[in-house]
């Protein structure tokens, strides 16, 4: 079973480096949704099923087909060319090795600290998650109602042809 | 069932931190890489995923279920941000007949 999150690792962090590298846009979606599905295996693994569930729907089923009706509506399926210039390509790739290792070096130091907890396996599921929600957390989940409204209002306008 | 959360728990959380670091690090190269809009906005739900599963993981090692809202919390502002920002992308598209992001430098000095 721990062989499983090592696979599934392995198969998001190449699938992420070919949402990076790829040439075209479509492949790049397609990467990327072979990366989230890997994700939502390591949620089962992690037994956080609500999330596994809301993760596939979301953003594999809405968000990324979102993405593909853009790129096929934009007509963007052409392998693109323009890319920035040398350096900025480098310095992009060094900025990002320094980050992981700074963020590696300050974990390094972290890792005595955090103590063992008794492992639940029944906090990821439904029932948990929603007396959760709905109790300590109705108040936010309410307002986030206000903030897709308004996201859909912005999202109209913006693609209103004269406002 | 039982067999995951067993298994599960022979994982040091470690383990966790580095696959999201390594993913939030990828994440933040591309949207330095590339040029190409609608991949810069892919590389951020990628960083946004990253922290999701990080928070996710410690969520289930402290066995604390108000983390799995946390990330469902995430998960509905990435959504919001998504349709504004494709929304963006199609206007961009519209007026400058490109998703060439360098071509949107006017705030840049």
């Amino acid at each position: 079973m721990t062989f499983l999150f090592y696979f599934l690792s392995a198969i998001m962090i190449l699938t992420a480096l070919f949402v990076v590298f790829s040439k075209n846009p479509v492949d790049s979606v397609i990467y990327l949704i072979i990366c989230f599905i890997a994700m939502a295996g390591q949620y089962i693994l992690l037994n956080s099923q609500f999330l596994a569930v809301v993760h596939v729907i979301v953003y594999t089923g809405a968000i990324m087909v979102l993405f593909l009706f853009v790129i096929m509506l934009l007509n963007l399926n052409k392998e693109i060319i323009l890319q920035k210039s040398k350096v900025t390509r480098i310095s992009a790739v060094i900025t990002g090795g320094i980050f992981f290792l700074v963020m590696v070096a300050a974990t390094r130091l972290t890792l005595e600290i955090h103590p063992r907890y008794a492992f639940d396996s029944k906090i990821g599921l439904v029932s948990e998650v929603g007396k959760t929600l709905f109790h300590e957390f109705l108040l936010p989940f309410e307002i986030s109602s206000v903030l897709f409204i308004s996201a859909m209002i912005g999202a109209v306008m913006f693609g209103k042809k004269d406002v | 069932m039982k067999d995951i959360s067993s298994a599960i728990q022979l994982i040091p959380l470690e383990h966790y931190i580095l696959l999201c670091v390594t993913l939030f690090s990828i994440g933040l190269m591309g949207v330095l890489f590339r040029r190409n809009t609608i991949i810069i906005l892919m590389c951020i739900e990628l960083m946004f995923n990253s922290i999701n599963l990080l928070v996710a993981a410690f969520s289930a090692y402290h066995s604390d279920p108000s983390g799995q809202v946390f990330v469902f919390f995430v998960m509905i502002v990435a959504a919001a941000e998504v349709a504004v920002g494709l929304s963006i992308l199609v206007m961009m598209k519209r007026n400058v007949d490109s998703v060439d992001i360098n071509l949107l430098n006017r705030l840049k000095w």
